[in-house]
């Protein structure tokens, strides 16, 4: 596959992952904005998220889209502010997805996985 | 009698002077390019510069007044000297040759490389093409296609500033009018040429080139639809 | 004929909605990319249990920590609105006249999202 038939999917991808997220990050908004009533503590939080199949579908979902979203993104700026692309630049935009996929799903896990306190 | 005072860079090849200034008398009605000519026929005739039409239709007098790109012949100095002062500089992002004079090849390079030029798939022999004036594509072509190469959106674009490989949006807007030409034989390699990190998908919706064009075009909705069509392309993979 | 120096646009040439749009948009995009790995980090302690999370969330209780969440509900209301009218531009079409209000209902959103927030705050 050509470098520019890879940057055109990477686009396309972008804009999905961003499609995704856009839903995503308005539940996340609501939900931070009526859950910061009264102070967060653990207990709130994960009474809401421990055992639910739900959120831990949502956080997921959320994760793995970010984990696309945000390298594609910060390979532009990284791109622009050194003059330059390149495979050194990739490499390392994968490795950040990587990060994200791995620290984003055990945090889902830590939410969602294990009794209610 | 009223006075401009007016910074003009000077330079280019070996030595760049920076910026000098010369006083120039105001008068009514008076363009930017106007000003130009009266400081190399009357104070400095070394002063390097390009115009060609004076009325608005070539692009040649394209020049930095005030920090942006603009044609100089349809710049009236009331609109942009309010306090008396003005400063002329070359166009930004190319090369420069001498003072208000730059190095256009590389952006018509750009177009070549975007490949910006017709292609025909008919010979005289064959009947004309009908094109039906109100068809989707022609209408997108009829928005883009009054380019006249003057470089401003060129000059206007963080982008190209950046990536020195970026096609930039004069070059990439004619592509898309080609593109959407029915009678064009060349878009398999239009597609590929226009995709891509020096291509499209460089582009950031700044949406300068748009505010800047002095024909009203928006680059950047020709842009727009580069990506559309480039990452359908490469989807299908007809970009490999 | 050798051509000489390359002059770049300074900030008279910026000034316009488009390209403010274009900067908070990148600067939210990094700021929030760079606090994800941190977000991620906090919310994994939970696998320690309740306390441990609790024990996060009370570092969290500091005054800049809490001015640093505002701005980043900010940041986050402001790329995703950002991001949706730019969705809108690339797929839809284009809609020159209303750019500037677009963008100006994107900023206005994200600061509502953001006071929202501060408020149930307190």
């Amino acid at each position: 596959m050509s470098a520019r038939r890879t940057q055109s999917l990477l686009w396309l991808a972008q804009r999905t992952s961003a499609g995704v997220l856009a839903l995503c990050v308005v539940v996340h908004l609501v939900t931070m904005i009526i859950a910061v009533r009264g102070g967060l503590t653990a207990a709130e939080i994960l009474g809401r998220t421990r055992g639910s199949f739900a959120w831990a579908a949502f956080y997921a979902v959320f994760v793995l889209a970010v984990a696309i979203h945000a390298p594609i993104g910060v390979r532009a700026i990284v791109a622009e502010t050194r003059g330059a692309h390149g495979r050194g630049i990739d490499a390392a935009m994968l490795a950040f997805a990587v990060l994200l996929l791995a620290l984003g799903l055990r945090a889902v896990a830590a939410v969602t996985m294990g009794p209610a306190s | 009698m009223n006075m401009l005072s007016v910074r003009v860079w000077r330079g280019g090849g070996a030595a760049d002077r920076g910026f000098v200034t010369y006083d120039v008398p105001r008068q009514p009605a008076q363009t930017v390019l106007d000003v130009v000519t009266h400081i190399q026929r009357c104070v400095d005739p070394t002063l390097a510069y390009r115009f060609a039409c004076r009325v608005g239709m070539c692009g040649s007098c394209a020049m930095t007044v005030n920090g942006r790109a603009r044609w100089t012949c349809r710049t009236h100095v009331e609109a942009v000297a309010g306090d008396g002062r003005l400063e002329i500089a070359p166009l930004a992002n190319l090369p420069v040759i001498r003072d208000l004079v730059t190095d256009m090849r590389e952006f018509f390079d750009k177009w070549a490389r975007a490949k910006g030029q017709f292609v025909p798939t008919a010979t005289r022999k064959d009947e004309f093409a009908t094109v039906a004036p109100a068809a989707k594509e022609r209408l997108a072509v009829d928005a883009a296609i009054e380019c006249i190469g003057c470089g401003v959106c060129y000059a206007s674009c963080d982008v190209v500033g950046w990536n020195r490989d970026y096609l930039g949006p004069a070059a990439l807007n004619r592509a898309w009018t080609l593109i959407n030409d029915v009678r064009d034989g060349a878009n398999a390699e239009r597609l590929a040429a226009v995709a891509g990190d020096a291509g499209c998908h460089a582009c950031h919706t700044h949406q300068s080139c748009t505010d800047r064009c002095p024909k009203g075009l928006a680059p950047t909705a020709s842009i727009a639809g580069l990506k559309r069509r480039t990452a359908l392309a490469a989807l299908t993979g007809a970009i490999r | 004929m050798t051509a000489g120096s390359i002059r770049r646009s300074d900030w008279r040439a910026r000034g316009h909605a488009g390209w403010w749009a274009f900067a908070l948009h990148r600067t939210s995009g990094l700021a929030l990319a760079i606090f994800l790995p941190v977000h991620f980090l906090v919310l994994g302690s939970a696998l320690n249990g309740a306390p441990a999370l609790d024990g996060a969330l009370a570092w969290t209780d500091q005054p800049w920590v809490k001015a640093s969440e505002i701005a980043l509900v900010f940041l986050l209301a402001a790329h995703l609105a950002g991001g949706l009218r730019l969705l809108l531009v690339e797929f839809h079409g284009w809609r020159a006249a209303a750019q500037p209000a677009l963008i100006a209902a994107a900023a206005g959103c994200a600061t509502l999202c953001a006071l929202l927030y501060a408020l149930n705050l307190a």
